[in-house]
C-alpha cells in the first residue's frame, strides 16, 4: 500500500495558517549530502527536488511524530496550533 | 500576592498525566489538564497492550466501562528471516481467569475514557491547547504559558506528562537532547477483519481472547527493529519500529519496513483480505535506564515519557506511565501537608520511584539499549544460524541426522564459539 493511500485514512484538522515546519538556514539543504528527513519521515513529508535544488514541506501531512527534528538539527520543528493536526479515530 | 489559578497544572492528557489527574482530583486537589489534542488520546499512539496491574490499583473496577479489546492468553515470539519463522510463546489458562494480566486497546478510545474518569473524580481537562512553556520565577516554576489569549495559569507545582517530545523538561533543563541512537520511531497498522476470522487465524474461540506476537530477526537486516501483531475483536494491529539512528544509517524507511513485513509468508496470511482502517507513528523512547530525565525541580516534576520511562523488552510504556503519575500525586499530596513544594521537597518523587517497580526493573535492563547496539549478531546471525539449524532438522532429505548434526557444529565453529560463549556470558550478565 502506497503511502499517499494511507494518508487518506488519516483524520487531520489542518491549520491553514500555515506550517508549523521550516528550515531555519538557508541553503542548507542544497549541501546537505544525506537528506534524512527524505526519507526518514514516516509520511513523506519532505521531498526534494534535485533539478530545482529546493526542499518541499507537505506539513497537512505531518503525524507529529518528531522524528524529522532528531535527524536534522535545522529543522525548526513546532507542535501545530492546539487543536489542529493530526486526530487518530484508533491511535 | 502570589498567582495562583490552581493547585497542580498537569501537562499531557495521556495516561500519565490522567492518572496523576485522576488520583489528585479524588484527593480534593483543584487540579487542571492541559491537552493539545482535539480529545485526550487523538495524538497518542501504541502497539497496544495494557498491563492492567497499575491502573487497577487506582480504579478497582475498570474493566467494567473501560474500551479494552482483547484479553491476552498467549504471547509469541517470532524469529524472522527472509522465508522462515522460528517461534516460541507461551499460552497459558491463567491468562485466561479474571484479572486478566493485559489487554489490547487503543489509545484514541481509552484515552478518552480514562480523561471522563478523571474529570468526573472533579477534574478540569482544556483540549485544543498547547502548553508553551513552563514560567519560572526565582528558579521556581510557578505555571505555564499557553498558545490561547490570555492563557498563562498558575499553580503551587506543574506536573509534566507531555510525552516523549516533552517541551517542558527540555526548557527546564532536566533532559538531553534526544539524540538518534535513544530512540525508535514505531509505525502501525490497524487491519478490519471480521472477527470470526480473527479468532480462527489466532486459534482462539471468542473475541474476548487474544493473542500477541513480537518479531525480530535476520529479516530486518542489522537494524534494531522490533515488529508486532496483536489481536483486536475486528483488526489487527501490526507495526514494527527501528531505532532512528539505524533508519538514518540505513537509509531506511519506516513504512517500506512495514510493507515488506507485511509481505512475509508467514505474515501474511494473518492478515490477508483485511482493510487497512488507519495508519499511524509515533516514537518510543528506548535509551532505557542511562536516558531517564532529572524528575524533579522546585515546584516541577515529570512522568511518563517525557520522562522517557519505557520498558522496551517486555513493551511496558502506559503503565510505567499510570505509576509514576500516581507517585508523582502522591508526593504533591505530602507537599501540600507542608506547604513546601521546593525542591527538597519534591525530591520525595525520586525516591519513590526508585522504591518502585519502574526503576526496579528499567535498572535491572540498563545495559540493554548498548549490548544491542555493539552487538548486532544477537538480531542477525545467531537467529539466522537457529532458523537454517532448525530447517536443517525437520527437513528430512535422506541425509543422515548425525551428518547434519556434524554440519550443524561446523557452521557454529564458524560462528566463533568463544564470541559466542562471550556474548552469551555479557547478556546473563548484563541482565542478572
Ligand atoms: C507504536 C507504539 C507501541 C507501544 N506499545 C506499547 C504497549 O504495547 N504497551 C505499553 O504499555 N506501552 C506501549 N508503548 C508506550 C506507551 O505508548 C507510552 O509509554 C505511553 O503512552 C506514555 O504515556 P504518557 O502519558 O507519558 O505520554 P503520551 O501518551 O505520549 O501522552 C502525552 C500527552 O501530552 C500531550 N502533549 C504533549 N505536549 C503537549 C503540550 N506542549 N501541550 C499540551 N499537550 C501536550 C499529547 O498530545 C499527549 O496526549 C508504545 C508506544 C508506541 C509509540
Ligand atoms: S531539512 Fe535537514 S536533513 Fe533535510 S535536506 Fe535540509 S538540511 Fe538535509
Ligand atoms: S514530525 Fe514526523 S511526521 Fe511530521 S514531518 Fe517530522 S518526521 Fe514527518
Amino acid at each position: 500500500m502506497r503511502i499517499e493511500d494511507k494518508l487518506y485514512l488519516i483524520g487531520y484538522k489542518v491549520d491553514e495558517d500555515g506550517s508549523h515546519l521550516e528550515v531555519n538556514k538557508k541553503d542548507v539543504c542544497k549541501k546537505c549530502k544525506n537528506k534524512a528527513c527524505t526519507f526518514v519521515c514516516p509520511v513523506d513529508v519532505y521531498k526534494y527536488d534535485e533539478k530545482e535544488e529546493k526542499l518541499s514541506i507537505n506539513y497537512d501531512a505531518c503525524v507529529e511524530c518528531g522524528t524529522c527534528k532528531i535527524v536534522c538539527e535545522y529543522i525548526e520543528w513546532r507542535y501545530p496550533r492546539g487543536g489542529f493536526g493530526v486526530a487518530y479515530k484508533f491511535g | 500576592m502570589k498567582k495562583k489559578d490552581f493547585d497542580v497544572i498537569i501537562v499531557g492528557a495521556g495516561p500519565a498525566g490522567i492518572a496523576a489527574a485522576y488520583k489528585l482530583a479524588s484527593a480534593g486537589v483543584k487540579v487542571i489538564v492541559i491537552e493539545r489534542g482535539a480529545f485526550p488520546g487523538a495524538k497518542n499512539v501504541m502497539g497496544g497492550i495494557f498491563y492492567r496491574k497499575a491502573l487497577a490499583d487506582l480504579i478497582p473496577d475498570f474493566e467494567k466501562t473501560a474500551p479494552l479489546e482483547r484479553h491476552i492468553i498467549e504471547q509469541k515470539m517470532w524469529l524472522l528471516s527472509e522465508d522462515s519463522v522460528l517461534g516460541g510463546g507461551l499460552r497459558s489458562e491463567k491468562f485466561n481467569k479474571e484479572p486478566y494480566n493485559c489487554y489490547s486497546v487503543f489509545r484514541a478510545k481509552f484515552d478518552k475514557w480514562f480523561a471522563q474518569k478523571a474529570i468526573e473524580a472533579g477534574a478540569l481537562i482544556i483540549n485544543e491547547t498547547v502548553v508553551k512553556e513552563p514560567i519560572v520565577e526565582n528558579g521556581k516554576v510557578i505555571g505555564i504559558k499557553t498558545d490561547r489569549p490570555d492563557g498563562d495559569l498558575y499553580a503551587d507545582v506543574v506536573i509534566a506528562a507531555d510525552g516523549i517530545n516533552s517541551l517542558l523538561t527540555k526548557a527546564l533543563g532536566l533532559r538531553e537532547s534526544i539524540t538518534p541512537e535513544k530512540v525508535a520511531l514505531t509505525v502501525k497498522e490497524v487491519i478490519g477483519l471480521p472477527e470470526k476470522v480473527v479468532n480462527d487465524r489466532f486459534g482462539v474461540i471468542n473475541k474476548h481472547e487474544g493473542v500477541t506476537i513480537e518479531l525480530t530477526g535476520p529479516f530486518f537486516e542489522g537494524m534494531t527493529t522490533m515488529g508486532f501483531i496483536y489481536t483486536n475483536k475486528t483488526s489487527v494491529s501490526i507495526g514494527l519500529g527501528a531505532i532512528v539512528e539505524d533508519l538514518v544509517h540505513h537509509k531506511a524507511n519506516i513504512n517500506d519496513m512495514l510493507e515488506k513485513l507485511k509481505a512475509h509468508p508467514a505474515v501474511k496470511p494473518l492478515i490477508h483480505g483485511g482493510e487497512t482502517k488507519e495508519y499511524m507513528a509515533h516514537m518510543i523512547p528506548e535509551g532505557g535506564y542511562f536516558a531517564i530525565t532529572k524528575l524533579y525541580t522546585d515546584g516541577f516534576m515529570v512522568c511518563g515519557d517525557a520522562a522517557m520511562l519505557v520498558n522496551a523488552v517486555h513493551r511496558e510504556g502506559s503503565n510505567l506511565a499510570i505509576e509514576s503519575g500516581k507517585l508523582a500525586a502522591d508526593t504533591y499530596l505530602k507537599a501540600k501537608k507542608k506547604g513546601d513544594f521546593s525542591a527538597k521537597s519534591l525530591s520525595a518523587y525520586q525516591k519513590k520511584m526508585k522504591n518502585s517497580f519502574v526503576m526496579k526493573d528499567l535498572k535491572m535492563y540498563r545495559h540493554l539499549p548498548k549490548m544491542m547496539e555493539d552487538k548486532r549478531q544477537l538480531l542477525t546471525k545467531y537467529p539466522q544460524f537457529a532458523i537454517d539449524a532448525a530447517y536443517d532438522i525437520y527437513n528430512i532429505d535422506g541425509v543422515a541426522k548425525i551428518d547434519k548434526i556434524k554440519a550443524i557444529k561446523k557452521r557454529v565453529a564458524k560462528l566463533g564459539y568463544i564470541r559466542m560463549a562471550k556474548d552469551a556470558f555479557d547478556m546473563w550478565r548484563k541482565i542478572r
